[in-house]
């Protein structure tokens, strides 16, 4: 722990991406506390005249859409997707990578050769293409967008899990458990497991950053949940409402937001990249 | 000879790959509750009409012996055919997947001069403000949605300035004799700028930051040092000995980059409406039109395998210390 904090302190990019991260997922908590309007609601002026792309003000922070919303509570409110579904998949897509990990690298022979032969095949697979194919099928909705992710990006995380579980399991310490009559699960997941922990967790960040990228390509794509406001959402309705070039206030937003949480778990990666290699220090 | 039989054996594993994907495709497409000839048919067409176009198509068979049918068909290299556009997919498919290629090289041509330029020059200033900024602006050119930076290109250039075209890949009413007319022409150039800026900007943190690491090993090298004892300029030092040497890890990422890029072309198609295969997916999942799908996803597909194929078989070339099993 205390090493942790030490390589935090050290680590620059790190500490910023984590601040960005900590900073949205307590906009997200927040979300219906800090959003001034119902982000769907139509806004009407005293006219009853819809309030349409109107630049920034007092009464609307980022200004209104096409349609008269506020543009400052859908960023708001869009926030608990992109934190929801970057976390879900993440945490879904590390479990299940280095678990398969580590039981083909443990187990090795035809258990080995299987897993790893469908590995190969995940790679093979247009990644965008088939997750649009897959959501379109199953219905256009957050939770089968997670689920498209958490099926294709598990492939990544468990190749460089089961070439560690490879080179941990002739160990000393795990020859040591075996004499004492551990059982195999008891030394996978007592011994070893913990080693290869760090490297699970840069996989948690840099999918996190890459499961939020495709939730807002899906949206955008016209894909997403049409009864929740997404940042990908947003930018579906700025692009098909063909006002976009009009209104910055309208196309900035979401963009620099999708950017800033997607840099911060690349950041974050960097800090468990260093936790799960010493002898990498930053360039 | 043990070259020869990798090769065989990566090809060999290819071909099962595209085989698993063709199947785990056909069956996703039928599970979709109802029958597909409601989804895009009129529903004013009467129950006479409907079996009829069933049977064109082919739905009327149980699924099992579809799917033979589908097998037998792809090996003539016949994809079936396109609800939407009443079409054989393979009609289709030909003119969207030579737009994409040619966005797709454009793209990775600009990445990788930018990349590899960039990549250098940051190394060679290691440890400056310059280096600091410009790894900075490639991390972030890298986070940024694509088809975010697609809109903003696409209002400051086309239509603020009102340079370049507001998408498509020609202006209407025009008529060509063949590709050549087509490709290379003022107008087809200037519809090609943004999306291949757009792509391009975004594959190119990749090369970038890789090429500036590869750098930073390259220089530590002894043979750099000699290159200096000899009296040698540093600029001959870097764009002589340290480049050549530092290119070769980023040259091989080239192959299978260009493969997630054409995966990734759905979004800059959509954006800027070009005629590619990209787009022609959206629309196609849109409209349920599952045989262009298929068709289309399969194309994707047989070229990412084949980019990462390329990539194994120049990587083996490349460094000799890769083990060929």
């Amino acid at each position: 722990m205390k090493k942790t904090l030490k390589i935090l302190k050290n680590n620059k990019a790190g500490t910023v991406g984590l601040v960005i991260f900590i900073t949205f997922v307590f906009i997200a908590i927040f979300a219906n506390q800090i959003a001034t309007y119902d982000p769907m609601e139509i806004q009407y002026s005293d006219k009853y005249e819809v309030k349409r792309l109107q630049s920034p003000s007092k009464e609307h922070l980022l200004g209104t859409t096409w349609m008269g919303r506020d543009v400052f509570s859908q960023m708001v409110i869009g926030s608990r997707i992109a934190v929801l579904v970057g976390v879900i998949s993440a945490i879904c897509v590390a479990f299940i990578g280095t678990n398969i990990g580590l039981i083909a690298g443990y187990y090795g022979g035809i258990v080995d050769k299987i897993l790893m032969r469908i590995v190969d095949i995940m790679y093979g697979l247009p990644f965008l293409p088939f997750a649009l194919i897959l959501v379109a099928v199953l219905g256009p909705g957050i939770r089968n967008i997670i689920l498209a992710i958490v099926i294709i990006t598990w492939r990544n995380s468990s190749r460089v899990i089961r070439s560690q579980t490879l080179s941990l399991k002739n160990r000393t310490f795990v020859e040591a458990a075996k004499l004492t009559g551990a059982s195999n699960l008891r030394i996978l997941y007592k011994s070893i497991a913990p080693n290869v922990l760090p490297t699970s967790l840069v996989y948690v960040s840099t999918t996190m950053a890459s499961a939020i990228m495709t939730e807002s390509s899906i949206s955008f794509l016209g894909l997403g949940d049409p009864m929740q406001v997404s940042w990908g959402r947003i930018l579906y309705a700025c692009y098909s409402s063909q006002a976009m070039f009009k209104a910055w206030w309208w196309i900035l937003p979401p963009g620099i937001a999708i950017t800033l949480l997607v840099m911060s778990g690349y950041m974050m990666g960097r800090v468990f990249e260093e936790i799960a290699n010493p002898r990498l220090k930053e360039r | 000879m043990k070259r020869l039989k990798y090769i065989f054996q990566r090809v060999f594993m290819m071909f099962i790959t595209l085989f698993i994907l063709v199947t785990i495709l056909f069956f996703i497409f039928r599970v979709i509750p109802g029958d597909p000839v409601s989804m895009f048919i009129d529903s004013g067409m009467d129950a006479e009409g409907k079996a009829k176009l069933m049977e064109l198509y082919g739905l009327d068979k149980p699924l099992g012996e579809q799917y033979v049918i589908y097998l037998k068909n792809l090996v003539k290299g016949d994809l079936g055919r396109s609800f939407t556009y009443s079409k054989p997919v393979v009609e289709v498919i030909g003119e969207r997947f030579v737009n994409t290629l040619v966005l797709t090289l454009t793209a990775m041509i600009i990445a990788y001069s930018i990349g590899i330029t960039v990549g250098s020059y940051l190394a060679w200033k290691r440890n400056t403000k310059i280096d600091v900024i410009g790894t900075m602006v490639a991390i972030t050119v890298r986070c940024a949605p694509i088809f975010w930076t697609g809109m903003i290109l696409l209002g400051i250039f086309s239509y603020k300035l009102g340079w370049l075209p507001l998408g498509g890949i020609t202006s209407p009413g025009q008529q060509f004799s063949g590709y050549f007319d087509k490709f290379f022409n003022l107008d087809f150039l200037r519809h090609l700028i943004l999306p291949a800026i757009t792509s391009a900007l975004y594959s190119s943190a990749t090369p970038t930051l890789l090429m500036r690491s590869s750098m930073l090993e390259v220089i530590k090298e002894d043979y750099i040092e000699l290159a200096y004892a000899k009296g040698l300029s540093e600029k001959r030092v870097r764009n002589k000995h340290a480049i050549r040497t530092a290119l070769l890890p980023v040259v091989t990422i080239l192959a299978i980059q260009a493969g997630f890029a054409i995966g990734g072309s759905v979004l800059v198609e959509t954006v800027f409406r070009w005629p590619g295969m990209g787009r022609e997916i959206v629309l196609a999942v849109g409209s349920r039109d599952y045989p262009m799908a298929q068709g289309v996803f399969l194309l994707i597909g047989i070229m990412i395998s084949v980019f990462n194929l390329l990539a194994d078989i120049l990587y083996s070339y490349l460094d000799p210390r890769v083990t060929l099993n």
